[in-house]
């Protein structure tokens, strides 16, 4: 399975503030720490909402709305894209990672193909095709 | 508040997560698998039995450690040491003495990643069958448990059992060190540790015994034990370039298969459909094999291939000349008669369907391809390209009957059934 997490945006992150070294240090090492057990796939940071934009849709319009924005827990700093087995691994995975002072960041399952239900045997179909046909009976 | 399950599978995760550093460590110490994965065992319960109560430690690894190596302790002043480990005379106080007089501290990174190459070389070991190595790797390295590798093999859980305990057995009377192999005798031992990677992927990538869904978890697994391998080894590059093979052969598998289950052909796939976090970790995976400056090996190039298809964005774009040489540098290292099916395949794309044709022609009398169904399909593939339908349709018709597979099967039948 996959996982995207999602790191929240700070005061600091919003200001554009860079971390420090120490700081850069320890996330390299946990990142690194990803790497070695083969559950990193991706992971990037975002520059502040000050340089991004949003867009708006309506029907045929379209608005876009220039950066900062407020609401800043709201607000997306980076992300991550891990392998887990399961969710709690993933968790587990992502208490490791060297935040503090109250950050938060959000691990959310990412949707394969199987979970898009398109995958329908012929054998399932037939089986949901009985199970129809018996419920029709039952009501009837 | 935690409810108790959330406890416990939160310490299951912790020891997926840790299991295999902690047996590698323990296995170096021992000099045995058995006995580490017993000692291993023996930190789980106790990390189940104390953590609900004090909660999950900052450091679960070295708790974890110091754990095994108290109860390992333990059982050696209680002369309760495994059974086979007592049968090693003598052996009983180089392990006591090994134990208490090991560092507690934090290890060097090296060294904790040498100890892990060192595990999966072992359970990767020729002197065991490839099934006996990928259960065991699966359990050692793996962390999966017999359950789930009986699940995901098809087979039952007692066989499983089995085959992991008689492996332990022969490694232990084999008298296998557990070591990182050097010099000559590593590019062997490699190819052995490969081989099982890539037998994991691919039994979760056929589906085998006429499945329709693709068991994605050991192809994920599979791709998580080759990047293992890939940074403990990285000067190593058919390490890397089966990273890449894998993971561009992934990349496919949302345009794999129709909505019926039916498997559908690269050529006809869904691009958009691809996986392009896994093609682009695909080809920087393939790049650090190129670089590595020496002749690529047969998972580098059988990556290169997949990767000039996944870098065409139309199956009109495929640089099919490049795929031909590839092929022509895969048949002269393998020899095997599969490759060159393929590279007539990929001559017939390039260089139009009676020059594969031919090539096709020369492999007929070829045993290894007797009741291979792919060799009737592609000829009945080059017949429909020239026209000559009604030969098209036979070769077609002996495919279907030739494939194991229902759903091929099923696609081999319906061409030869199409009216030209």
């Amino acid at each position: 399975m996959r996982f995207m997490v999602l790191v929240k945006a700070s005061e600091e992150s919003e200001a554009g503030v860079m971390p420090s070294e120490e700081e850069l240090a320890e996330m390299g090492k946990f990142n690194e720490e990803l790497v070695k057990a083969g559950v990193m796939l991706a992971g990037e940071g975002l520059h502040p909402t000050s340089r991004g934009a949003r867009i708006r849709f309506s029907g045929d319009e379209r608005t876009v709305i220039d950066g900062p924005f407020a609401e800043t827990k709201e607000l997306l700093a980076g992300y991550w894209l891990i392998q887990a087995r399961d969710r709690d691994e993933a968790i587990e995975w992502m208490k490791r990672a060297p935040f503090d002072g109250g950050t938060e960041i959000e691990v959310r399952q990412v949707f394969e193909e199987d979970d898009f239900g398109e995958e329908f045997t012929p054998e399932l179909r037939e089986q949901e095709r009985r199970l129809r046909a018996q419920a029709e009976q039952n009501q009837g | 508040m935690a409810t108790e399950t959330d406890a416990r599978r939160a310490i299951d995760a912790v020891w997926r997560i840790e299991s295999a550093r902690l047996i590698a460590g323990l296995a170096r110490m021992t000099g045995d698998v058995g006995v580490a994965e017993d000692l291993a065992q023996d930190a789980l319960v106790a990390a189940l039995e104390q953590w609900p109560r004090t909660g999950v430690p900052d450091n679960p690894g070295a708790w974890l450690m110091t754990t095994a190596k108290n109860r390992a302790i333990d059982r050696t002043r209680h002369g309760e040491v495994a059974e086979r480990k007592q049968r090693e005379l003598g052996r009983e106080a180089e392990l006591a003495q090994s134990l208490s007089g090991a560092d507690l501290v934090e290890k060097a990174a090296d060294d904790i990643g040498d100890e892990l190459l060192a595990l999966i070389f072992t359970a990767c070991h020729p002197v065991l069958a490839t099934e006996a190595r990928v259960a065991l790797t699966l359990r050692l390295v793996g962390s999966l448990t017999t359950a789930e590798i009986a699940r995901a093999f098809l087979v039952k859980e007692s066989t499983v059992a089995q085959r992991i305990v008689r492996a332990k057995r022969t490694l232990a009377e084999a008298r296998v060190p557990i070591e990182v192999p050097s010099g000559r005798e590593l590019d062997e031992r490699l190819t052995s540790v490969l081989e099982v990677i890539y037998a994991i992927f691919n039994e979760g990538y056929a589906a085998s015994a006429g499945e329709n869904l693709i068991r994605a978890d050991l192809c994920e697994e599979a791709m998580r034990l080759g990047r293992i391998l890939a940074g403990l080894a990285p000067r190593e590059p058919e390490a890397h370039g089966l990273v890449a093979l894998m993971e561009l052969q992934a990349s496919r598998f949302p345009a794999r298969t129709g909505p019926s289950g039916e498997p559908i052909l690269l050529e006809d796939q869904d691009r958009g459909r691809w996986d392009f976090v896994l093609i682009g970790r695909g080809l920087k995976a393939l790049d650090r094999a190129e670089g590595l400056g020496r002749p690529l090996g047969p998972y580098a190039l059988q990556a290169a291939i997949a990767a000039c298809h996944a870098r065409a964005r139309t199956p009109e774009e495929t640089d099919w000349e490049r795929i031909v040489a590839l092929y022509d540098g895969l048949a002269a290292i393998t020899g095997s008669p599969v490759v060159e099916l393929n590279r007539a395949v990929a001559v017939g794309m390039a260089f139009g369907p009676d020059a594969g044709l031919e090539l096709l022609d020369g492999l007929g009398g070829k045993p290894a391809l007797e009741g291979y169904h792919l060799l009737p399909a592609a000829r009945g593939d080059m017949l429909e390209r020239l026209g000559r339908a009604e030969e098209a349709r036979a070769e077609f018709e002996r495919a279907a009957f030739l494939t194991q597979n229902e759903r091929e099967r099923a696609l081999l039948l319906a061409r030869s059934a199409q009216p030209q």
